[in-house]
């Protein structure tokens, strides 16, 4: 029985892929072929899908993008057996977008099924866990700390230090919590680890509660994401069945209990504090810190909140070592960091790479320019509070001292391009519109000057008292960023004022 | 639905639910999906069973943007608004829609057939522009591609 891969992630299906895997079962059965049609996540590789892989005597080989029309004219040229194919991609991991990626959040990606323990184990899936259970919690934690791991959710604050602070802080009970309200635009990381590796944030998660002691874990996911969710529900599910959760994890006598809930569309609940508020049953209004959510967090409790990836990491972490990971990076942006791709780029999708190369290597090797062909203008980098940079800037280092010293962020690590149509006012007027529609509305700086800065900037575009108020724009920013409780009201001024200070004559300079 | 079948469904809801700890979302998420949407009626036995305030409850259902009071059209169309899809001609794409459907966001066409909504990111960035019409999410929307989705709906505007 040969194994026939077509993706059920997302992406891929938005561009076709349940059809496609349709008519390879069907072709199947009409042939009298024997497959076995496995659902995987994407690679990543997003502008071939939707990417069909075959498990070939010789390794894995892809053909793509195919559309349900090619599956006749594919089986015609032995699709089975790797045959040739103008489709043909040849063996997946020679695929050179992928094979010069240093994957490990994503090594599994693509790989597995998603919903197969056993898939999940012959891929080093639970070594991490097994380590773990032979620990303390201070040595669990002391792995962490010397791993260099820093938080993946934009903040970048060192993991191993927030999980001392839980170990340290004494409660009868401690949470996990796993933020999965990944709003940012230009990110994609998240969802696809849930819907194409789920049990390595299962496996994370256990590790950290193992760790500072904690029992229970919740993995708060956005509504956008009804299919990362239902996936991640079905992996807990079998995890639990297996024994890697519960009351008794791999017979270790410890337990460690998970429940993945739903956001409801609320940008404001991916900060942390607003997070804890929305599991709590509340609005997600951010609250005032400190307290640290790790000493009086989740219902007052001491709470880890880490990333998505942050907590999948600490399972490779854990499985191959602290200075095998602290081995990858630079300086002290350690590990490797999954570069999100997207906007207006030819070659899409998901680049995982160690800390260190460059934002141009990114887009010009890996993402091959533009889709539309034209010069690249401008490209927001980690998310819509992230700063606009020029197309002369791409020589920059990705790592997080690198953008910190340009007054940009890596952030979540997407990376909209933008090409030479854009015009820079309109996207400054949209960050403030943004926030509009999403402050938590608790602060004053961020829920009435985002709406000032909207209309600021709406003078300025007409030409209206135009010197007066592009002072007033960048006071109004000093504002929003000195005066905002959390980083909602406090970042936005980030790509407005990099588009006022390097685009100044979309504002009529 | 009669009144008496929706208080039933809610109390059952709320039977199953209300134990766990921070109950009021996955709540009011269980309550839409069975019904569509959270009738205010809804409230005062959601707040009596969690022990809040019906002020409480009313405050979380108008915070977040997914919970809708009044039932949407026969199809929710969401059109993203990111600044991904934005590089990838969503603006146009966003004035086409509006026009072929003659509503702007938050409104339901005439003959009841689809809700507009605007989204800000369904994680497709790599392939936008990007609509999710009901459960289906559709990659590189073009205004073309619009009038064909639409016309399988068999749409009027």
């Amino acid at each position: 029985m040969t194994r026939v891969f077509v993706p059920g992630d997302a992406t891929a299906c938005a561009l076709g892929a349940d059809a496609v895997a349709a008519a390879i079962a069907e072709q199947a059965r009409a042939r009298g072929l024997d497959i076995e049609l496995v659902r995987n996540g994407s690679r990543g590789l997003f502008w071939l899908e939707p990417l069909v892989e075959v498990e070939t005597a010789t390794g894995r080989v892809a053909y793509g993008p195919v559309t349900p029309a090619d599956i006749g004219s594919l089986f015609d040229s032995g699709l089975l057996t790797g045959g040739r194919h103008p489709l043909a991609l040849g063996p997946t991991e020679q695929i050179p977008y992928l094979r010069d990626q240093t994957r490990v959040n994503f090594a599994r990606a693509g790989v597995i099924d998603p919903l197969s323990i056993a898939d999940y184990q012959r891929h080093d899936g639970f070594a991490g866990l097994a380590k773990a259970l032979t620990m303390t919690g201070q040595q669990a934690v002391d792995v962490v700390k010397a791993s260099g791991l820093r938080g993946r959710g934009g903040a970048a604050f060192p993991a191993g230090i927030k999980w001392q602070t839980v170990l340290d802080a004494p409660a009868d009970q401690k949470y996990i919590v796993c933020n999965a309200d990944e709003g940012d635009s230009g990110t994609f990381a998240d969802r696809l680890l849930l819907e194409a590796d789920p049990l390595q944030l299962i496996e994370g998660m256990t590790i950290a509660g193992l760790a500072v002691g904690a029992t229970q874990g919740y993995i708060y996911v956005r509504s956008e994401y009804s299919r990362a969710f239902a996936v991640l529900r079905a992996a807990i599910a079998l995890a639990r069945e297996a024994g890697f959760l519960g009351p008794d994890i791999c017979g270790s006598g410890r337990a460690f209990e998970l429940e993945a809930r739903l956001g409801a569309g609320a940008y404001i609940c991916g900060e942390e504090t607003a997070l804890l508020e929305s599991l709590e049953g509340r609005r997600g209004l951010v609250r005032a810190k400190p307290p640290l959510p790790a000493v009086q967090g989740l219902f007052g409790q001491p709470t880890v909140i880490n990333n998505v990836l942050t907590l999948a990491s600490v399972a490779a972490i854990f499985a191959r070592g602290a200075a095998w990971y602290a081995g990858l990076g630079c300086g002290r942006s350690l590990g490797t960091l999954p570069m999100q791709l997207a906007g207006n780029i030819k070659r899409g999708g998901l680049v995982e790479l160690p800390f260190g190369r460059t934002l141009r290597e990114l887009i010009e090797d890996f993402g091959g320019g533009t889709a539309s062909g034209r010069p690249v203008r401008a490209v927001q980098v980690g998310g819509p509070l992230g700063a606009y940079l020029s197309a002369d800037e791409l020589d920059i280092v990705l790592d997080y001292e690198a953008f910190a010293a340009r007054r940009a962020m890596l952030g979540h690590g997407g990376v909209v391009v933008f090409d030479d149509s854009v015009d820079m006012a309109e996207q400054a007027r949209f960050a403030m519109e943004f926030c509009v529609a999403e402050s938590c509305g608790k602060c004053t700086p961020c829920r009435i000057g985002s709406t000032r800065g909207v209309e600021v900037i709406d003078r300025i575009r007409a030409g209206t008292a135009r010197e007066q108020n592009l002072i007033l724009l960048r006071e109004l920013c000093d504002t929003m960023e000195f005066g905002s409780l959390c980083a909602m009201g406090g970042l936005t001024p980030m790509p407005v004022r990099s588009a006022l200070d390097k685009f100044p004559q979309d504002f009529g300079a | 639905m009669g009144s008496e079948q929706i208080d039933l469904r809610i109390a059952a809801v709320l039977e199953q639910l209300r134990d766990l700890p921070g109950a009021l979302l996955p709540v009011l998420h269980e309550i839409q999906h069975e019904l569509g949407h959270i009738p205010p009626e809804a409230v005062p036995a959601i707040a009596r069973a969690l022990n809040l305030s019906r002020a409480e409850v009313h405050g979380v259902i108008s915070f977040y943007t997914h919970f809708r009071t009044t039932p949407a059209g026969e199809h929710v169309l969401q059109v993203c608004r990111a600044e991904a899809c934005q590089a990838s001609g969503s603006r146009t794409l966003e004035a086409h829609v509006k026009a072929r459907l003659g509503i702007d966001y938050g409104a339901t066409t005439a003959d009841g057939k689809v809700t507009l909504e605007p989204v800000y990111c369904l994680g497709n960035c790599a392939c936008g522009p990007s609509v999710q019409l009901d459960d289906t999410l559709h990659a590189r929307m073009t205004p073309q591609a619009f009038d064909a989705l639409l016309a399988d709906l068999e749409v009027k505007p």
